[in-house]
């Protein structure tokens, strides 16, 4: 074979592996956070905000039940919320690569077609844990505390993670099938409704029957009242075989979407091809 | 490579999107070393044929081999050969010059270091080796382009394939463009060119396919091509419309070609072989028949004209220069 544009370097490739090229992205999205973070920093302070808006601005007007302290109620929801937001960062990052043709450019190269899915899940879960250690920080600082010891908290910070880990590849998916702005706009405002049809801020005891089943059986709801039990915060109770179940629907359901989601995901990049 | 030495070959092409034919029966064979201009209007099936040859999408049928490998059996070998131009560039806009090459060097598993060293060359190579710190959003269309070049160079591929690769420059980028793109075919790099612009063939191609329709309708060197068009064109419009019927006559006799007449513009167009020369006789049979011309212009043939001839009707959506 010819060779073109000579070379001063040996330009024998080395062997393909699925690990390296998922490092190698994974390296990617750290370059481009110290290139530009500031998305990032943005999305940090949009998370402070929220939870200062809420204990400083919501919290005289809302009762706990148990008059607990508000803020300790407030934090698990806080947290499970961030996550749920974390959604849209993901589908518009897969998005905008199909759409700038960086996918494209993946697909021509003997890269492993699990890599950059592979990648964007890692780097996602990397943003996740920082903007959680953000948070939890905030939560310490109006006043949240976690009472159930090093163990219990450590499981309710995993339970978290986990649901963060099964969004990633809902987001992933989205992103791949999505097309364009609008579409990540649609995104970005179920996220709304998945968020606050849950026990995060609201009892679902006082919602409409059909409203209230929803609401027990959101996976958010799982995560948020199975973390309040181990966090030892205040929550609503409930009597719904749901709210019986916290802490196994917490492992259960991110379980389930995973299990929905990335299968789902690979298929369709691989479909990519027609 | 093949025996043959064809860098690209595609035999009997078909991709079929629901109930349409993107490709339908398309041939085509790029010898190794020289450069093929893919020319048609959008929707012609340019850019699913580039996409089918770099291992993007499946067919639906025939074979194709691409530095002789087969694209749908050995997509992995196919893929350390070829470098992919699209129409728009594919670079991490936040990552600088140098960033963007060094990851797509990895990816072709050349290592951290030697990735590096092969970044620090192409940048160099390409002229971007002042502006290479810098991230690529602050970068000029032409700057984009020669980076994207560089992107699909790493290995030194033995095919390269540009799918409109001056698409919404300026004349300037595009001139960027263009002597990149020059340097790579002096060093022997196959290319595969998707164009709408008979001039960017023209300029870069050693033999030009026309696509319509989802195959090749016409094959031959730009010049072999041009010819069959009847080469340029005389337009002329006469200041006096009772003049037409004699400028006819006179265009009839110092030029082989029939000529077309629209009556409503005062217009009469004709092809003519010898460019300025037609030209000058066309002028002084009509100066000595005494009529009077508003106007006259020595066009060269574009894309429209070529479709006009080869398929008898108009390049639908025609994007002009």
């Amino acid at each position: 074979m010819s060779t073109t544009l000579p070379s001063a370097v040996d330009l024998t490739p080395g062997r393909p592996a699925a690990l390296t090229d998922s490092g190698t992205l994974v390296w990617r999205g750290l370059a481009r956070w110290r290139r530009d973070p500031g998305p990032l920093v943005a999305s940090l302070g949009f998370t402070i905000l929220i939870v200062l808006i809420f204990a400083y601005l919501f919290g005289g007007a809302l009762q706990v039940p148990g008059g607990g302290s508000y803020r300790e109620f407030l934090m698990p929801g806080m947290f499970v919320m961030t996550m749920v937001f974390g959604i849209s960062l993901t589908t518009i990052a897969v998005a905008e690569d199909l759409e700038r043709g960086i996918t494209d450019r993946l697909r021509a190269m003997p890269v492993s077609p699990l890599a950059p899915l592979v990648a964007r899940a890692v780097t996602d879960m990397l943003f996740a844990v920082v903007t959680l250690a953000v948070l939890l920080a905030a939560g310490l600082a109006v006043g949240w505390r976690a009472h159930g010891g090093a163990g219990a908290t450590l499981g309710a910070v995993g339970l978290i993670l986990l649901l963060r880990f099964a969004l990633v590849w809902v987001g992933i998916f989205l992103g791949l099938v999505t097309r364009g702005q609008t579409a990540v706009v649609a995104v970005q405002t179920l996220e709304f409704p998945l968020g606050f049809l849950s026990n995060a801020f609201v009892a679902p005891a006082t919602m409409p029957a059909w409203l209230s089943a929803v609401a027990a059986w959101n996976p958010l709801s799982a995560t948020v009242g199975a973390t309040r039990e181990l966090f030892g915060n205040p929550g609503w109770g409930g009597d719904s075989w749901a709210a019986q179940h916290y802490p196994w629907l917490a492992v259960v359901w991110p379980i389930a979407l995973v299990a929905v989601f990335l299968p789902l995901s690979v298929a369709r990049y691989r479909r990519l091809a027609g | 490579m093949t025996a043959s030495g064809a860098a690209i070959v595609a035999q009997g092409l078909r991709k079929r999107y629901r109930d349409r034919f993107a490709l339908d029966g398309f041939d085509l064979r790029v010898d190794a070393g020289t450069v093929c201009g893919l020319l048609g209007p959008n929707g012609a099936g340019k850019t699913t044929s580039v996409r089918i040859l770099s291992t993007l999408l499946r067919l639906d049928g025939g074979r194709a081999e691409v530095a002789g490998f087969d694209v749908t059996r050995q997509p992995d070998q196919v893929r350390y050969r070829i470098g992919l131009v699209g129409q728009h560039p594919a670079l991490d806009e936040a990552l600088s010059g140098r960033q963007n090459l060094v990851l797509f060097g990895r990816l072709f598993h050349l290592g951290r270091r030697r990735a590096r060293q092969r970044a620090g060359e192409l940048l160099e190579r390409f002229g971007l080796d002042d502006v290479g710190e810098r991230p690529v959003r602050t970068y000029s269309g032409g700057m984009r382009r020669r980076l994207d070049l560089a992107s699909g160079m790493i290995l030194a591929p033995a095919v390269l394939f540009l799918d409109e690769p001056t698409t919404g420059l300026d004349p300037r980028g595009r001139n960027e463009v263009w002597v990149s793109i020059r340097e790579l075919i002096r060093a022997g790099t196959t290319v595969l060119l998707t164009t709408q612009h008979l001039d960017e063939a023209d300029q870069l191609a050693d033999r030009i396919s026309v696509v319509e329709a989802g195959r090749v309708i016409a094959e031959g060197t730009p010049d072999a091509l041009k010819a069959r068009l009847g080469g340029d064109r005389i337009e002329l419009v006469v200041t006096d419309a009772a003049d037409l019927a004699t400028a006819v006559a006179q265009v009839r006799r110092v030029v082989d070609d029939e000529p077309t007449v629209d009556a409503d513009r005062r217009a009469v167009s004709v092809g003519v072989g010898h460019r300025a020369g037609a030209l000058v006789e066309v002028l002084r049979a009509l100066d000595t028949a005494q009529v009077a011309v508003a106007d006259v212009a020595l066009r060269r043939p574009t894309l429209d004209d070529v479709f006009l001839h080869l398929t008898g009707h108009r390049a639908i959506q025609e994007v002009t220069a």
